[in-house]
């Protein structure tokens, strides 16, 4: 591209760009400095008095600081529950790449069905029911842990077929068992795709709404993005509350993406798009 | 699952002389059967039993703790009344709109940052920066912004170009594709993400030498860029169909269905139906979705990875 056209279709992608994506971040940040009368008008005019410390005292405050427990809850649900999944599908991803046998067409099946198939939600919570699982956090957890199989096998398998299979030999012939193959020779390899695994499942369960909406209710249990929607539902009036509670539970993500910002995409050219 | 006899193999036998059959056995068992089985547990038990059960519950009247068997009955009211039947159809329009337009966008901006534009560094993090907020948050902010009365955008179309807008959320026509247009911005990140890991995964060479050859930037786009990105253009069409497709927390959070049942798809209809005590009739609704999906994205996955491209 020449200079000039450079600069001139850069300088209009950013115009478009502080339109369209910046215009309701900066909209969100600015109703946090609102008292609730301000905030209820939903313009982007500024404040007349700043008060981004009271609402923020106000939204960890409100109802007992549900908000703290949903914290909790959020985060430990979602480091369990990727936990398993990256352990669990790299195993898979792993073996299904590796050894060709009479399972592979049934995994494969599978898991393109867990990829395509909306769970079945009722019949979800039956099982739950049937195990003492429902609306429990260990239930929610092996049910996240569940629905995000089937992408990590994917990312996992479509990576392993990257690692020269002369390493395994190696690993053998100096005397390791499967365990200590995959565990210490393997699993230190994908690190790359962990990386986008990790960052890109946290994100999902940390900011899933339908699940814990059908399968942890109750106030007890609450995630942040049920939070949200009791601010929403309790008046109209409490909007600068509102856009806290976003603002604020968009900051774990926020500060995970930071981090691994450069890796994600690196995880994803190495391997898992090529096809 | 297999036999482990092969693992039973002392390993004096393996040395040079070994046949070569039972040293394609051994490095078998270093890659063993049961490092299937806790995913398949958690899947059986979890998605797989539930997807069977909902193929009974379905054709039931039930409450959790009892069920008496109905036949078709869910299936022929989810058919005859209207509200249930817009669901249906705003299901397909919701899918194929939000996904032809991330599929679109995406790659438009890939192309756009993987060339040596200005500020492509800030513009691939802000096209990106909303798939970190959560859906809720997204839908609550715009259902702010899109306020007919208050909302941000209805003020500056009015106050700026002097136009009244419409009532985007209020709107039995529009309501719909209002929330898929929200989904497009939320979700053209990701896709944007695919397209530029295809292309950046094409090698120079071939664009150095289309230019050598004299070929434009179109000509270079239509003859290298298009159709080498095209396993990523599979995964941005399978991934955001089948999400559009279910697609349930957006719809719930801006318009939860309404005005009327006018923005109603039928995963909103199985959460209605779920939250009204019709746990029969909303399993049914499961069923369809499954079926709706399963019919549209065999053929779909079949036409883009060409010959069961799965299977390597």
């Amino acid at each position: 591209m020449r200079h000039a056209q450079r600069v001139t279709v850069g300088v209009v992608a950013i115009v478009l760009s502080v339109v369209i994506f910046l215009v309701p971040f900066a909209f969100i940040l600015l109703q946090t400095f609102k008292n609730p009368g301000e905030a209820g008008l939903l313009n982007i005019n500024l404040p007349s008095h700043w008060q981004f410390v009271e609402n923020l005292k106000e939204v960890l405050a409100a109802d007992n600081g549900v908000i703290w427990r949903a914290l909790i809850n959020s985060t430990t649900l979602t480091v369990v529950s990727v936990a398993i999944m990256v352990v669990f599908s790299a195993m898979v991803g792993y073996v299904l790449q590796r050894r060709k046998s009479r399972i592979n067409a049934w995994a494969n099946f599978f898991i393109l069905a867990g990829l395509i198939v909306p769970p079945a939600v009722v019949p979800t919570i039956w099982v739950l029911q049937g195990l003492h699982l429902f609306k429990t956090l260990p239930g929610m957890i092996l049910i996240e842990a569940t629905f995000g199989l089937s992408f990590c096998i994917l990312l996992f398998r479509a990576f392993v077929s990257t690692i020269p299979k002369e390493l395994d030999e190696a690993a053998i012939i100096d005397g390791a068992g499967p365990i200590r193959l995959f565990f210490t020779v393997v699993l230190p390899l994908l690190r790359p795709v962990m990386i986008t695994v990790v960052v890109v499942q946290s994100v999902a369960v940390f900011n899933d709404f339908t699940g814990p909406l059908y399968f942890l209710p109750g106030d007890d249990n609450a995630t942040v993005q049920l939070t949200l929607y009791n601010f929403q539902s309790q008046s109209l009036s409490q909007y600068n509350l509102l856009f806290m509670d976003i603002l604020l539970i968009t900051i774990p993500p926020l500060i995970m993406y930071l981090f691994f910002n450069r890796q994600i995409v690196a995880g994803m050219t190495s391997g898992a798009i090529k096809g | 699952m297999t036999t482990t006899t092969t693992a039973l193999i002392p390993d004096d036998v393996l040395p040079a002389r070994a046949p070569s059959g039972a040293r394609r056995r051994r490095m078998k068992s270093m890659y063993p059967s049961w490092f299937y089985i806790p995913a398949a547990a958690l899947f059986l038990v979890f998605f797989a039993m539930p997807t069977f059960a909902s193929f009974y519950f379905a054709f039931t009247r039930w409450s959790l703790f009892a069920h008496t068997f109905i036949g078709w009955a869910n299936f022929v009211e989810f058919f005859q009344d209207p509200q249930l039947t817009t669901g249906f159809i705003n299901t397909f329009i919701y899918g194929f709109v939000t996904s032809a337009a991330k599929v679109v966008l995406g790659l438009a901006l890939a192309v756009l940052l993987t060339s040596p534009v200005l500020g492509r560094g800030y513009l691939r993090a802000v096209v990106f920066f909303p798939v970190l907020v959560s859906t809720i948050g997204v839908g609550l902010t715009f259902k702010a912004l899109l306020d007919p009365f208050h909302g941000l955008i209805n003020g500056v179309l009015k106050n700026v170009f002097g136009i009244t807008g419409p009532g985007w959320l209020t709107d039995p026509h529009m309501a719909l594709l209002t929330v898929a247009a929200v989904d497009v911005w939320k979700g053209v990140g990701i896709a944007t993400l695919i397209f530029i890991a295809g292309i950046v995964a094409v090698p120079q060479e071939y664009f150095e030498a289309a230019r050598v050859d004299g070929a434009g930037s179109w000509a270079i786009f239509r003859r290298i860029t298009l159709p080498l990105s095209r396993p990523a253009m599979g995964t941005v069409i399978i991934l955001s169909l089948i999400g559009g497709l279910r697609s349930f927390d957006l719809i719930y959070a801006m318009t939860q269905g309404g005005p009327g049942f006018s923005s109603d798809v039928i995963a909103s209809v199985i959460y209605k139906q779920y939250q009204a005590g019709f746990f029969g009739l909303s399993t049914a609704g499961n069923v369809i979705l499954f079926v709706v999906v399963t019919a549209i994205m065999i053929p779909v996955s079949r036409l883009l990875n060409g010959k069961g491209a799965e299977e390597e």
